[in-house]
């Protein structure tokens, strides 16, 4: 590494990177725990579906279960689709 | 009443037992009746820690099966007054451990202590959860490193979820946060994640913050809890520890960078 890069370095240093990977992950972790047990086997199972019509990376799925007050749960489905396959 | 305090992780290696080791005995120099439980059945070590793997005669699996009676299993430390060790089994029978059993043992512990630490096993298995199911506050030993905290935060879910407290509706177990093997200079690098963000990340109340440090190595080495070491940085962070669990407000030490002086950078030291 030259002089002059050491001064233009503006790599982003690890801690600020793992600070962020964990808000996210604990973040989804979290929702997840509070959600019944049957939700991930759900989300697999939808995912599966709509794999069979459109290849999808597994991450591009998200299921997610809100209490709406004490008489309403609404099951969230959130599917990305590629650019490319629609 | 005796008050239960449960020390986890998760995450095995991040210092559950030294941290057991420590508070136990702090907590006995400060004068109150204590015990440490070792919960790690088949991987006792907290003996080993406090220096008395010799003396073990009988473990916490005998006294469950009605094998001897606490008098004859408990260890009694010979550098701490009121403070005293009940062993794990090595048994391999992961099943050593039943809930109606340790219930038993905890409800005889408390007649006679201020204190039960419980020293928890790693991982989220029968004995990691029969450690924290009675607690009434809990000591989340972390690392500053991303599964260390991702571990963490999953035991929180555990505490919060399948301890006794919780299916009874009681008020929740008391969460403490205390960071080990804290090395400021990475932090200050940005090559460790600093008190800040690991709070902000587990959302919980902050107990104490034990820097890296020879001392821990060299404890465990001889047999001896860090905390006893008042002269170096971890005994002291260990103490100041116990004074907030014991509801002190104490300032944070060695979470910066210590400058060294002129003389001192010439001289070493």
């Amino acid at each position: 590494m030259s002089l002059l890069d050491y001064f233009r370095s503006t790599k982003k240093n690890t801690a600020s990177t793992a600070k962020e990977r964990l808000q996210i992950i604990v973040a989804h972790e979290r929702k997840r725990r509070n959600g019944p047990d049957y939700l991930p086997q759900l989300e697999r199972d939808i995912l599966e579906v709509i794999r069979k019509y459109v290849d999808i990376p597994a991450d591009q799925i998200a299921v997610s279960l809100e209490q709406r007050g004490d008489q309403i749960s609404v099951l969230e489905l959130n599917v990305t689709f590629p650019d490319d396959k629609r | 009443m005796a008050k239960i305090i449960v020390v986890t992780s998760g995450k095995g290696g991040v210092g559950k037992t030294t941290s057991s080791a420590a508070i136990g005995t702090g907590l006995a120099l400060a004068g109150h009746k204590t015990v440490i439980v070792d919960f790690d059945i088949g991987l006792r070590n907290l003996d080993l820690i406090m220096g008395c793997e010799r003396r073990v005669v009988y473990d916490f699996v005998n006294v469950i099966n009605g094998e001897a009676n606490l008098k004859q299993t408990l260890i009694k430390d010979k550098r701490t007054d009121n403070l005293f060790i009940l062993p794990a089994s090595q048994t391999r029978d992961k099943d050593a451990l039943t809930r109606e059993g340790v219930e038993k043992v905890l409800n005889e512990l408390a007649k006679d202590f201020d204190f039960i630490i419980c020293d928890s096993p790693a991982g989220i298995e029968s004995g990691a959860m029969m450690a924290l199911y009675f607690a009434d506050e809990a000591v989340v030993v972390t690392n500053p490193e991303v599964s260390s905290v991702r571990d963490s935060d999953r035991i929180l879910g555990m505490l919060s979820s399948k301890s006794r407290r919780a299916e009874q509706g009681l008020e929740g177990i008391k969460e403490h946060l205390l960071l080990t093997r804290y090395n400021p200079e990475r932090v200050e690098k940005g090559e460790m994640l600093s008190v800040e963000d690991v709070k902000e990340i587990l959302a919980i109340e902050l107990i104490g913050v034990i820097p890296e440090s020879q001392a821990v190595l060299n404890a465990s080495n001889s047999g001896q809890p860090v905390i006893l070491d008042k002269d170096s940085d971890a005994g002291q962070a260990y103490l100041d520890t116990i004074k907030r669990l014991l509801g002190e407000q104490v300032p944070f030490r060695f979470l910066t960078v210590e400058k060294k002086g002129f003389i001192k950078r010439i001289f070493g030291g």
